[in-house]
């Protein structure tokens, strides 16, 4: 089968320190995305009774325990929308990122078999890791949208930001979960870590509050957590409220920029070695 | 264009061995090596000191040309599953570097990310995206996969209610039909059984056929003589001897066969010190060749009647045939402390080309004592045109048989 036409060629070289970012391999590998992140998702519910159901259970509960107690007994205030609205419109980006974010980080050392028997940018991993939450995010988005009918909320023209929204979402949770997967591929530590770290973070994250109940001279140093704009950022295009969003926005996108440029060096760098040392 | 597939120059890799032998480090070792850091620089000179690395590849430089069927042979740890590694791309070497030319499709394991849950059709696009394959590829060589698999009535059932032996041929069969230039493949096919062993072996030899480079790591000496032109020895780490392949096979027999005597083995009475089994006629072993058994010991008391005998078995210990000393002569008794050495002549060695084991008991008769020497001895029988025409292979069995067609006179 050999013919003239030109084969691709590469050279093997021992580890660099500044790795290129590698993003033209991982174009020719979006299949092997396509398709990891396919079976996360057709197996993540396998021999479940409930099935599917369990991408709604989740955010309900949570949405109920929320009322009740921060909603109902600490009268939390909600910037006028009802309060249950108000905590589901923030629980979806939450989950969505939390369970980015968890899954990317684990995802290396639980794919490890695959890492030293395989060639492929490693990159392919977390990012599928990522991706696997969007259907689950998109069924509880269905949900919301009926909970607003049902309150009699009717979302304005905001309503498609919402898209990149969802995006700076998953590049937070990529963000973070490049530094992370990679630490955890050689500290095992970083498994305990992150069920910690992302119950830390949401309640950094106004999830159960609005973030207006933030004094005034902290407000900067809170939107370093870039889920601040994102969940504010879906407050504001499904419910109107906050009013404007401005700065903490763009504090998010640099913060989650700096981040993913960061980790995706780092990521690269480490690369070399994961099948070493996994 | 030139004709050069694989250019290797210089390929070194070392690990780190002690401390985080383990598999991971935790973050108390790094606190600890940091502290410690400085203090072994000044003593080592350098960190990449000799101490706590050991080289698995040393130096390694060759050249495989297009199309060219190599097998790498060498023992284990000899460093040949690392040099796949490198070639292969999943790891990278600490020193030198390599060229390859064509994308390269890597067998290291059969089934790597099959997913039990997934049905048979699923796994095979699974499996082929994984190995680099693109999904059109794929769908066209779907039918002839799962006809190579022999698995059409299961192929939308989950794969964990898969025969072990369904699952090996279905994951072989995606492997098997990438159309990379370059196939590398580990010592994968040692699982499952001999039929299969046969298929994959067919499937690669038609593979090798169609001009595509195929490196091919294997104990299995037959399997490399008849798909592979050429073979690499490697030793410790080092590329040690490159050429056409019987002929290197044979050097690489002939040196371990004279490598592995070096050790002696305890039984409560003796000391076994070494046991051997060679050709009269070759420095290899052929089917009908003149052999000698020799079996080296020292015995720790008197033995008064000493006896021997000797098996042969398979590698998968089912005992061929025996051979008892005492049914032919009477020993005069040992004494202690002394070597002394038993053994048999063979004048036709009637095993068919493969690898056997030697199982030895050595005895006392006059105390009833028989003490089994706990540790088998392997020998290859090289592949021979056995019958004059063409080699024989596993399916004809272990025996062979001196015969002569019946017209002939």
């Amino acid at each position: 089968m050999q013919s003239l036409r030109t084969v691709p060629s590469f050279q093997i070289e021992p580890s660099t320190r500044w790795p290129s970012l590698g993003l033209r391999e991982l174009w020719e590998y979006r299949e092997l995305l396509y398709f990891l992140t396919w079976r996360d998702i057709k197996v993540r519910y396998k021999q479940t009774v409930l099935g599917a159901i369990w991408v709604i259970i989740q955010p309900l509960f949570m949405m109920l325990v929320f009322s009740l107690f921060f909603g109902r007994l600490a009268r939390v205030p909600s910037d006028g929308v009802p309060y249950p609205v108000f905590t589901f419109c923030a629980l979806l980006p939450w989950q969505l990122f939390a369970h980015a974010l968890t899954e990317s980080s684990n995802s290396l050392v639980g794919n490890q078999n695959l890492i030293t028997k395989v060639y492929f940018p490693r990159l392919v991993v977390p990012i599928s890791a990522v991706l696997g939450g969007l259907v689950d995010f998109a069924i509880a988005f269905v949900m919301l949208l009926m909970l607003m009918l049902i309150y009699g909320i009717v979302p304005g023209w905001q309503i498609v930001f919402v898209p990149a929204l969802v995006l700076l979402a998953v590049m937070a949770a990529l963000a973070v979960g490049l530094w992370l997967s990679a630490l955890n591929v050689q500290y095992r530590d970083v498994r305990y870590t992150i069920n910690f770290l992302v119950q830390f973070w949401l309640f950094a994250t106004p999830v159960a509050y609005p973030s207006s109940i933030v004094p005034e001279k902290w407000r900067l140093l809170y939107g370093l957590n870039p889920m601040v704009g994102v969940v504010d950022g879906f407050r504001w295009a499904l419910l109107g409220k906050p009013d404007s969003l401005g700065l903490p926005l763009l504090i998010s996108i640099v913060v989650v920029l700096t981040l993913l440029v960061g980790g995706l060096y780092y990521f690269r760098r480490l690369e070399q070695q994961f099948a070493d040392i996994v | 264009m030139s004709n050069v597939t694989i250019r290797c120059e210089g390929l070194s890799k070392s690990y780190r061995i002690g401390a985080s032998q383990d598999g991971y480090k935790t973050l108390r070792d790094v606190l600890a090596d940091a502290a410690t850091a400085p203090l072994r620089r000044l003593r080592n000179g350098h960190e990449n000191s000799n101490g706590h690395y050991i080289w698995a590849l040393d130096d390694l430089s060759f050249e495989i040309n297009t199309g060219d069927l190599v097998g790498i042979v060498g023992r284990n740890g000899a460093g040949k599953s690392t040099l796949l590694r490198i070639l292969s791309r999943i790891t990278k070497p600490t020193r030198g570097r390599a060229e390859v030319h064509g994308r390269v499709g890597s067998l290291l394991e059969v089934g790597t990310g099959f997913h039990p849950e997934l049905t048979g059709r699923e796994n095979v696009f699974l499996n082929g995206a994984i190995l680099g394959m693109r999904r059109s590829e794929i769908s066209r060589k779907f039918d002839e996969i799962v006809a190579f698999a022999e698995v059409e009535k299961f192929i939308d059932t989950p794969v964990k209610r898969y025969s072990t032996g369904m699952y090996m041929r279905l994951a072989f069969g995606v492997a098997a039909h990438m159309e990379t230039e370059i196939l590398i493949v580990d010592e994968v096919l040692a699982v499952g059984d001999a039929q299969f062993q046969k298929k994959c072996f067919q499937r690669m030899s038609e593979i090798g056929k169609h001009g595509r480079t195929i490196l091919f790591v294997s104990h299995n000496m037959s399997a490399l003589r008849s798909i592979c032109k050429q073979a690499l020895v490697i030793d410790h780490g080092k590329l040690v001897a490159q050429g056409e392949v019987n002929h290197t096979i044979d050097h690489y027999l002939a040196q371990i066969r004279d490598d592995s005597q070096d050790e002696s083995i305890e039984t409560p009475t003796f000391t076994v010190t070494s046991v051997e089994i060679s050709s009269e006629s070759s420095p290899i072993i052929k089917t009908f060749d003149p052999v000698q058994v020799k079996v080296r010991f020292v015995p720790k008391t008197e033995i008064k009647d000493p006896g021997l005998y000797i098996s042969i078995l398979t590698m998968d210990s089912q005992r061929l045939t025996g051979l008892d000393l005492k049914d032919f002569i009477t020993t005069a008794s040992l004494p202690a402390g002394e070597v002394a050495e038993l053994g048999f002549k063979i004048e036709s060695l009637p095993l068919l080309p493969g690898s056997y084991q030697l199982e030895i008991h050595l005895k006392d008769m006059a105390s009833g004592l028989i003490e089994f020497v706990p540790r088998t001895f392997k020998f290859e029988v090289a592949e021979t045109e056995v019958y004059g025409g063409r080699k024989l292979d596993r399916w004809f069995g272990n025996v062979g048989l001196r015969a002569r067609p019946l017209a002939e006179r």
